[in-house]
């Protein structure tokens, strides 16, 4: 069992989300009120990630985050370490492939809410913070703890982008689905199937908890 | 004092302007698509027209370079599906519109609207908990919290059964004169519009058609179009000269000026029947002997079409008690004469 490898996960994943959530939510809430013929291209650039293979992104992001390019050099000269291979480059990969399991449902939320209710809130004098906190956070709640449940658990997962873009560092970016792989290559069997198992209970939990909340949330809502 | 409204805008299309006076109930009428939903949203500044002008008395609130938000605007607006937050009690929706107050004052004030629109029982409940009629009511309790000086209402009873209508209406009137403020009535329904409103403005394709005191409109329309509209089923083509209008074989006199006329209408409660025994009218009658063509009951109310003589395409409608049937023995190919009176008849010009 690879304790360090299960805690950088769950470390990575929690930063992802406390990343990545805010963001989403205001582009999320951005993306369904947008009426624009751009809107199509937009919605695909960010569900790129979920089409692509890992390795196309994770050579892209390798590319953007290396030594060579102006964000890795600017890194480098503040922090004295490289962008790739590094915690934060995975933070940052992690981040951008997430976008489509963070944005969709918070969207496909925004989206349901009725525009009878959102223009009776403006005839309410709401203004648009009051809007927002008022009717839209409350009403777009269960996409946004999926959304949530999403990134972390994919999070927990990923292994491609986080192979190409973090490597295999322990202690740094060794992941525990890079680890698992790391132990299979080696013939270690029997500590793979520890940490696949574990990985397997982490995210069967995370899920499970969140239905649990999600289901919770909608009776309360009904009674 | 008056609302003043000025709107055009492409698509939908619309091309209104009235003045329309405020302190009253004010009842748009139109058939669907005719864009008075649109105008609603347009007054409460929901849509954003091509040119407007929207004024409240002296607060302008649409002009050349000015749009107030509809946030700013001293308006209650009951949309079609009542809007409510689905997430809130009837009492959360009040309070909603009253954040500007301290908690406490909310709280109490939210009740008391509830109170008002007699749902103060269902103050707990959220909207999926509540039937047609409650929904109708608790949407009013918002829409009035804010005691606006114009409320905005979008077929706010086109959803409820009938009974609930009815005392639906009695509390609106009961409402209106408790907070004199101007209200606003989309409404398909020229029954609901005479039972409620004082002013009517008739809107078809995004104009006005007529605008003017309910009962002015309703009974005498200024144009075919309004006649139309007014669904008046006594519309006939006939030649106008001096007070007569030339219609068959007929010399109707009119009470209002005819040279121009090409049509005329008459109200089916206008058209009179006239007893076999009765001696004959005065010069402001216009009598015309015809045939029963057909009589339909409507419960205590009989529809009658007479064919007058001489004019064999033309059916005038009239309403008479169904008692009045047996006792004048009015039924199917029977005679009759009938009196049209010279202030009943309004002239029309294409």
């Amino acid at each position: 069992m690879n304790g360090p490898a299960i805690v950088l996960s769950l470390q990575l994943a929690l930063v992802t989300l406390l990343v990545l959530l805010p963001l989403a939510l205001v582009g999320a809430r951005a993306l369904a009120r947008w009426p624009s013929p751009a809107r199509p291209w937009a919605e695909g650039l960010l569900v790129l990630p979920l089409v692509l293979p890992p390795t196309v992104i994770g050579y892209y992001l390798l590319v953007a985050l290396g030594g060579h390019s102006p964000l890795g050099q600017w890194f480098e000269q503040l922090t004295g370490h490289t962008l790739a291979f590094s915690f934060t480059g995975l933070v940052i990969a992690s981040v951008i492939f997430n976008i489509p399991f963070a944005v969709q449902p918070m969207q496909r939320a925004f989206e349901a809410i009725e525009p009878e209710v959102l223009e009776a809130a403006k005839c309410c004098g709401l203004s648009g913070w009051h809007s927002f906190a008022r009717i839209e956070l409350p009403l777009a709640w269960p996409g946004i703890l999926s959304a949530a449940v999403m990134t972390f658990a994919h999070t927990l997962g990923e292994f491609g982008v986080v192979l190409m873009v973090g490597g295999n560092i322990p202690g740094e970016t060794q992941t525990i689905a890079i680890a698992i792989y790391d132990r299979v290559q080696s013939f270690d069997h029997g500590a793979a199937g520890t940490m696949s198992l574990a990985l397997l209970l982490i995210s069967l939990a995370t899920i499970a908890v969140s239905y649990g909340l999600a289901d919770r949330l909608l009776k309360a809502r009904r009674a | 004092m008056s609302l003043s409204v000025e709107v055009r805008h492409a698509a939908p299309h619309l091309d209104f302007a009235a003045e329309l006076p405020s302190g009253g109930i004010v009842a748009l009428v139109g058939p669907s698509g005719s864009g008075k939903t649109s105008l609603l949203r347009a007054v409460a500044g929901l849509l954003k027209p091509a040119h407007a002008h929207i004024a409240l008395d002296d607060a302008v609130w649409d002009a050349a370079g000015r749009h107030l938000p509809t946030r700013q605007r001293p308006i209650g607006f009951v949309p079609q599906h009542y809007g409510l937050f689905p997430h809130l009690t009837a009492q959360g929706n009040v309070e909603t519109a009253l954040l500007d107050l301290p908690v406490a004052e909310r709280r109490a004030r939210a009740l008391r609207f509830l109170e008002a629109a007699h749902v103060a029982d269902c103050a707990a409940r959220r909207p999926r908990q509540l039937s047609g009629g409650q929904k109708q009511r608790v949407a009013l309790a918002r829409a009035i919290a804010r005691e606006p000086k114009l409320l905005l209402l979008d077929e706010p009873f086109s959803a409820v059964d009938r009974a609930t209508r009815k005392s639906l209406y009695v509390e609106l009137r009961q409402l209106h004169a408790q907070r004199p403020t101007t209200i606003l009535l989309v409404t398909h329904d020229l029954d609901e519009a005479a039972q409620l409103a004082s002013h009517l403005a008739l809107i078809d394709a995004g104009r006005v058609v007529q605008a003017g005191a309910t009962a002015e409109v309703l009974t005498h329309p200024a144009s075919i179009a309004a006649a139309r509209l007014l669904d008046i089923p006594n519309l006939f083509a006939a030649q106008g000269a001096e007070d007569r209008l030339h219609w068959g074989p007929h010399a109707l006199r009119t009470a209002a000026p005819a040279a121009d006329a090409t049509h005329f209408v008459v109200l089916p409660q206008n058209v009179l029947l006239v007893r076999p025994d009765r001696p004959l009218g005065s010069h402001l009658e216009n009598l015309l002997d015809g045939r029963v063509r057909e009589v339909m009951q409507l419960g205590t109310e009989a529809l009658v079409w007479i064919e007058p003589a001489g004019l064999s395409e033309a059916r005038v409608q009239m309403r008479l008690p169904v008692r009045a049937l047996e006792r004048y023995r009015i039924e199917k190919n029977a005679e009759v004469r009938i009196s049209l009176r010279a202030a009943d008849i309004v002239p029309l010009a294409g």
